[in-house]
């Protein structure tokens, strides 16, 4: 039965999406702690270093600052849309982390709880769709603001999400070729298995090129430097959020730290063994301690992501908006297309 | 009451409401969000007939892809409730002429059914990718080709027409 739900199993469900879900806030919390400190070095500054040792206390002062300011809704502005704009964002950032494998399993209470809240055969699917969702927080926010200048930082957010939308899952299907499953889980079981630590078995060897495609779209579909012409602040005063203030526009500033976030552990996820600990056969270890080096494995891939995202933001200048386009169109679709067949080729030919 | 016949009465009501409100609602973008919800509710039935493929292909292709189209020129074009125009009195009359044609054309291929598939409740796996993807590239894979080579046409012709200007 597909819906034959005991109560246990929604106790266990509701704990465990609790727990992800604060888990990637205070992740991307410590982001913008990350990125300021990042860019302080790559500057020669020292970065926030008042609140707390070394800072770290700063985020909070962020969340709190934002929290206490004015509230301004602006007079002709659709409301209710204008609301729904930061609200819509913060969900769809958050929605993806359902699918992901966190770990194996786990025994607690007699009880084998799997580290993966929706287990689906469709996930890589899934996180497609929610990702495609995921322009509809920026379009209606900049609409609702009634702002000219919102409105093309929303068009422009939006033609670039879709127009990447494409390489990506282009760049994805010639992973699906190889791997021949949707599921996440199954795609990082697979992955465990491989020569020199279980190192030889990760995707990035099968599929180096397309995971560079990936890897560009997913910096494309964050919004994120060299990419950020949404919110590009000398053409478009402030972006998509213009007109947002107080914590509507911590909202959306903190929905692109947790999208940063979620694709650092997909990339890890698909193409770099997800909970897979090189070199450690977890099997050796008691189901509990498997489990913690495995989530500890996907924290630290997703980390060096994040730090790699922060890397090239304080390192590459922001695009021209038409080579932003012919990047995508001309040269990642054709290159996306030209990986996927030189896959299928391979495939064919090695499994003769 | 099993959650499933709950789940399923919640997801219909939400249909059709959500069209209704899309037919009835003045702003076309509200009308398009109305529009993207009943996508949605769709969504959910396919989830309920464990077809979870045809679930998040309708949510990738329409409300991801079509709807943020529908709503990228809606907004472009800037069109409000007050800017639209109040429409003739004839055009109203074809309009309900033409939609009422289509319902007796739907209503007729419905009744015609003459062999009822009672829809199978969670255990059908028709809609899986597995078995989709075998039906599609065994049973149908020239109509299905034929599709896509249409497709690819429509897309370069909508390609010529954009650049007949140069």
């Amino acid at each position: 039965m597909l819906l034959a739900i005991s109560l246990a199993l929604i106790i266990e469900k509701f704990i465990l999406i609790a727990v992800i879900v604060s888990v990637s806030l205070v992740v991307a919390m410590y982001a913008t702690w990350g990125e300021r400190k990042v860019a302080a070095i790559l500057q020669d500054r020292r970065g926030p270093n008042r609140a707390g040792p070394f800072g770290i206390l700063q985020p909070l002062a962020d969340g709190l600052k934002l929290f206490f300011k004015e509230e301004i809704i602006p007079n002709f502005s659709s409301k209710f849309l204008f609301v729904l704009g930061p609200a819509l964002a913060m969900l769809t950032a958050t929605m993806t982390s359902a699918v992901i494998p966190w770990g194996d399993k786990v025994e607690l209470f007699g009880r084998e709880i799997s580290l993966q809240i929706a287990d689906v055969n469709i996930g890589i699917l899934y996180v497609f769709g929610v990702v495609s969702l995921g322009v509809y927080g920026i379009m209606i926010g900049s609409w609702a603001s009634n702002n000219k200048f919102s409105l093309m930082g929303g068009l422009r957010a939006a033609s670039q999400i879709i127009s990447y939308e494409l390489a990506m899952g282009i760049s994805l299907i010639a992973l699906l070729m190889i791997t021949g499953t949707l599921n996440l889980k199954e795609i990082v079981v697979q992955q465990q298995q491989g020569g020199w630590g279980g190192l030889l078995g990760w995707n990035i060897i099968k599929q180096p090129l397309g995971f560079l495609i990936f890897l560009i779209c997913a910096f494309a579909e964050c919004n994120r430097t060299p990419f950020d012409l949404a919110e590009a602040e000398n053409e478009l005063i402030g972006g998509y959020h213009t007109e947002y203030s107080s914590m509507k526009l911590g909202f959306f500033l903190f929905s692109e730290y947790i999208n940063m976030f979620i694709s650092s552990v997909i990339m890890s996820t698909l193409y770099f063994g997800g909970y897979d600990m090189p070199f450690v056969d977890e099997s050796a270890f008691s189901p509990n301690i498997a489990a913690l080096i495995g989530v500890a494995a996907v924290m630290i891939k997703a980390v060096l992501f994040l730090l790699f995202f922060m890397w090239v933001r304080w390192t590459i200048p922001r695009f021209r908006y038409d080579q932003l386009m012919r990047l995508g169109w001309k040269i990642l679709i054709p290159l996306a297309l030209a990986n996927m067949l030189a896959t299928g080729a391979a495939i064919l030919y090695f499994n003769k | 009451m099993s959650i499933t016949t709950l789940a399923f009465i919640l997801l219909s009501v939400m249909a059709v409401t959500c069209a209704i409100m899309m037919i009835t609602s003045k702003s076309p973008v509200n009308s398009i969000l109305w529009l993207i919800l009943v996508f949605f509710a769709i969504s959910g039935h396919y989830v309920l007939l464990n077809a979870q493929f045809l679930a998040i292909v309708n949510i990738i292709v329409y409300a991801g892809a079509i709807m943020v189209l529908f709503l990228f020129v809606v907004m472009l074009m800037n069109l409000n409730a007050d800017t639209e125009p109040v429409k003739n009195y004839r055009l109203q009359l074809i309009g309900v002429i033409s939609g009422g044609s289509l319902l007796l054309v739907l209503l007729s291929a419905i009744m015609k059914v003459k062999e009822q598939h009672p829809v199978q409740m969670n255990i059908g796996d028709a809609g899986l990718v597995k078995s989709l993807g075998m039906t599609l590239f065994k049973d149908y894979v020239l109509p299905f080709e034929i599709s896509s080579v249409l497709f690819l046409s429509a897309m370069i012709g909508a390609v010529i027409i954009g650049k007949k200007e140069n």
